[in-house]
């Protein structure tokens, strides 16, 4: 990441190299220290997390029964409104808080067969077997190695500089926006290895095809309960339960589209080469999650909409620990970047979705005009009375 | 009567599980037994649970707790026991106990008697801490420790500590059918004794005869012994349950005298699980069975051994690996921590991180 795209408070001595300065000992300590605060979890995993994560999914079950029964009266607005956005929250929650934790595992030791990583299906229409290859496997392990972790881009956006330049990127803004409304699918595709598939010949085999066919049924599913099942049963009010399921599931996806830019894009995150990653220790395995991972700063509330993915950080380098346990762990972790002067990147929402956005639109560009926008923009952005100075000295050498 | 009522059934059952896969629908991705478990999780259709209903002391380390089974309980006969899933610490944990309650309690409800073992994880939850009104999952009474019918004529109980509660059982069931009952129970003290008040007026009212035997002050019992205090301990069908060593010495006393049919045993641990490094490892779907170390992890020994293992990130990250572990014991190589497994108990572990401490037996 060159220097003229980092809008963060940069504590690393040098930007360019972000790990030049730890010896070998040094990041052999960090993954011994993460592996004693990780060990220090598990020991305490108790009673007060089973009752956590079995709340939230009473809650959620509650919310989203009562949001449907609301909305079979949708007719009114009131209804409507209401409903909706009941209907909306509950499916961030299953998807966030609790779908995505319990498929990583997190909860896989209370050994509920009801709660665990190998039995749970989500409100979404990528299969969850699909899902846990996909998200467990290749983007956990690979974190932001360019050409490994799919998750960079999802192979439609160049979202680091390092990645080669083609004009196909120029719409890369339009991309990212269109694949936030329809996110759902997006990750369905992603997950099926769609684009590649198609490219390499691999959808001819009976292997794609089973998976392909899995995904069209659980497509076919989703779409039968939110857009046939619960309209018809709203009688009269049809129309209007289809439209807030559908406007229920486009802000779920705008809402995890945006938390989920926020993990990996915002600046100040590193990108690697794939090279880099040949024997990697398990303390560069920690350090690589660490640099390739920002948070979210905000509420509990927030944090519980945001699945805990707002403790993007912690989450990386601890998957499979319950969700709830990251807050408490964050100081902790935090004091360990700061000890070893990294940057711990976080922010508030919406300023970090602007800075994953700056740069889905600066990187649609090659990097020299990318750079050129950027100052551009930086200037723009310090006010008025800095273009007053600028102007003034262009005048004087003039 | 039956045949005009089973085509109605029958119409009735199709009808059930149409609507079933309406409510599919509507419910998908999740089942409507989901929603249904948040509001009776006691129906017949559920997955079968009980709820805790009382917890009575019966001595300073056992307690009997009376519990209202779901719908789908199907009962049981004296003698059986019943497996039990309870969560401790948020770790649900399968035991199996002894079903002490009379058969046909008008509200249905059965007790079972546990004892707290030394450092039992599940024993001492349940005897110390457990509340009324707590779920817990069921499973359908099992096990063959019962009376035949017709009744013996002359029967014999040989008991030690816990292993009174099966026969406890028998007799609130079946005492007023059995004519001649001696009860050889063995405790360190009086107030060991489980049932004590019960057992003494059983033999009050002269229904058995009952020999207390408190092993603190007059030692173990020696079955050799046996002779001086029943007799005609041979001729009487017996039942004994209580520890490994009373049991074995049992089995070998009733052969020596060649009536083993007469003898008739319940085990409470029937595997005990034997930790160590490395240890036989079967696929037992597979039907393959290797030795392997201890620093080896299940998933490389599957994979050399040919086993269609799932795999991911091999690293304990991705729980793509997890697998059933039927039975045996395991130790995570991340923290040395061992994981044990009984058929039933629903364990499922991630085999790129895990190694055998001892034989164990994964489903795959």
């Amino acid at each position: 990441m060159t220097a003229v795209l980092s809008e963060c408070p940069d504590v690393r001595p040098d930007p360019d190299d972000p790990t030049a300065h730890l010896t070998t000992e040094d990041i052999e300590n960090i993954g011994k220290e993460l592996d004693a605060l990780r060990e220090e979890v598990i020991a305490s995993r108790g009673e007060r997390d089973a009752a956590y994560i079995r709340r939230v999914i009473d809650v959620q079950r509650k919310l989203e029964l009562g949001s449907r029964g609301v909305l079979l009266f949708s007719l009114f607005p009131p209804a409507w409104v209401l409903g909706t956005a009941g209907l909306s929250v509950a499916k961030i929650l299953e998807n966030m808080e609790i779908g995505h934790n319990v498929m990583h595992g997190q909860w896989d030791w209370m050994r509920d067969p009801k709660i665990h990583s190998t039995s749970w299906e989500w409100d979404n229409v990528s299969p969850s077997d699909q899902w846990k290859r996909a998200h467990n496997e290749m983007h956990h392990n690979y974190t932001n190695v360019i050409g490994k972790d799919g998750d960079l881009g999802y192979g439609l956006m160049r979202v680091s500089p390092d990645q080669p330049w083609s004009p196909f990127f120029l719409g890369q803004p339009l991309w990212n926006f269109i694949n936030a409304c329809f996110f759902e699918f997006g990750i369905a595709a992603y997950d099926l290895e769609l684009r590649d598939s198609l490219t390499d010949g691999r959808y001819k085999t009976p292997e794609f095809r089973e998976r392909a066919n899995r995904v069209l049924r659980k497509i076919r599913r989703q779409a039968t309960k939110d857009y046939v099942v619960h309209p018809l049963l709203s009688g009269p009010s049809a129309l209007q339960t289809l439209s807030a399921n559908f406007v229920a599931n486009l802000v779920r996806n705008l809402w995890t589209h945006s938390v989920i830019m926020c993990g990996h894009f915002p600046y100040g995150v590193d990108t690697f080469e794939k090279s880099s990653i040949e024997g990697e220790t398990r303390g560069q395995w920690y350090l690589r999650q660490m640099l390739g991972s920002a948070n979210i700063s905000g509420s509990p509330l927030m944090h519980l909409m945001t699945g805990n993915l707002s403790h993007q950080i912690e989450h990386h380098l601890f998957p499979d620990l319950p969700s709830n346990r990251y807050a408490e762990i964050a100081p902790r972790v935090r004091d360990l970047f700061e000890r070893y002067q990294l940057n711990y990147v976080t922010g508030p929402l919406p300023k970090q979705v602007a800075s994953a956005w700056r740069k889905i639109v600066l990187l649609s560009l090659p990097n020299d005009a990318a750079e050129r926008v950027d100052r551009a923009l930086t200037l723009f952005q310090r006010g008025p009375s800095q273009w007053v100075a600028r102007l003034a000295g262009r005048i004087r050498t003039a | 009567m039956a045949v005009v009522a089973t085509p109605w059934r029958g119409a009735f059952a199709s009808l059930r599980a149409r609507a079933a896969r309406i409510a599919e629908f509507v419910t998908t991705p999740v089942l409507p037994s989901d929603y249904l478990d948040m509001i009776s999780p006691l129906r017949a259709s559920a997955d079968l649970r009980g709820r805790i209903e009382e917890v009575h002391p019966e001595t300073r380390d056992a307690v009997t707790l009376v519990i209202q089974p779901g719908g789908g309980w199907r009962g049981h006969v004296p003698g059986q026991y019943v497996r039990i899933g309870v969560d401790v610490d948020g770790v649900r944990q399968w035991r199996a106990y002894s079903l002490t309650s009379r058969a046909d309690r008008a509200d249905g409800r059965i007790s079972i008697t546990v004892k707290a073992m030394p450092d039992g994880v599940v024993s001492n939850y349940l005897v110390r801490r457990v509340r009324p009104g707590t779920l817990i999952q069921l499973d359908q009474a099992k096990g063959d420790f019962t009376l035949p019918a017709p009744r013996p004529a002359k029967a014999l109980f040989v008991t030690a500590g816990s292993g009174i509660t099966p026969v406890m059982g028998m007799l609130r069931n079946a005492v007023s059918e059995l004519d001649d009952v001696v009860v050889v129970h063995s405790a360190p003290q009086p107030r060991d004794v489980i049932f004590a008040d019960e057992l003494r007026r059983l033999a009050e009212q002269g229904q058995i005869r009952l020999v207390e035997r408190h092993t603190d002050v007059e030692g173990m019992l020696n079955l050799a012994a046996l002779d001086g205090i029943v007799a005609d301990w041979a001729e009487r069908e017996t039942w004994a349950c209580g520890p490994t060593g009373l049991l074995d010495a049992a089995e070998k006393q009733w052969s020596d005298a060649g009536v083993p049919d007469r003898l008739h045993i319940e085990r409470f641990r029937p595997t005990v699980v034997v930790t160590g490094e490395g240890g036989d490892v079967t696929f037992s779907n597979t039907g393959t069975t290797v030795a392997a170390d201890g620093a080896t992890p299940l998933l490389d020994t599957g994979e050399r051994a040919g086993v269609l293992m799932p795999s991911g990130c091999r690293m304990g990250i991705c729980f793509g690996c997890v697998a059933p572990l039927r039975t045996g014991a395991v130790r995570d190589l991340r923290n040395g921590q061992i994981t044990t497994a009984e058929p039933g108990d629903d364990v499922r572990i991630q085999t790129c991180v895990s190694a055998a401490a001892g034989t164990c037996d994964i489903e795959l």
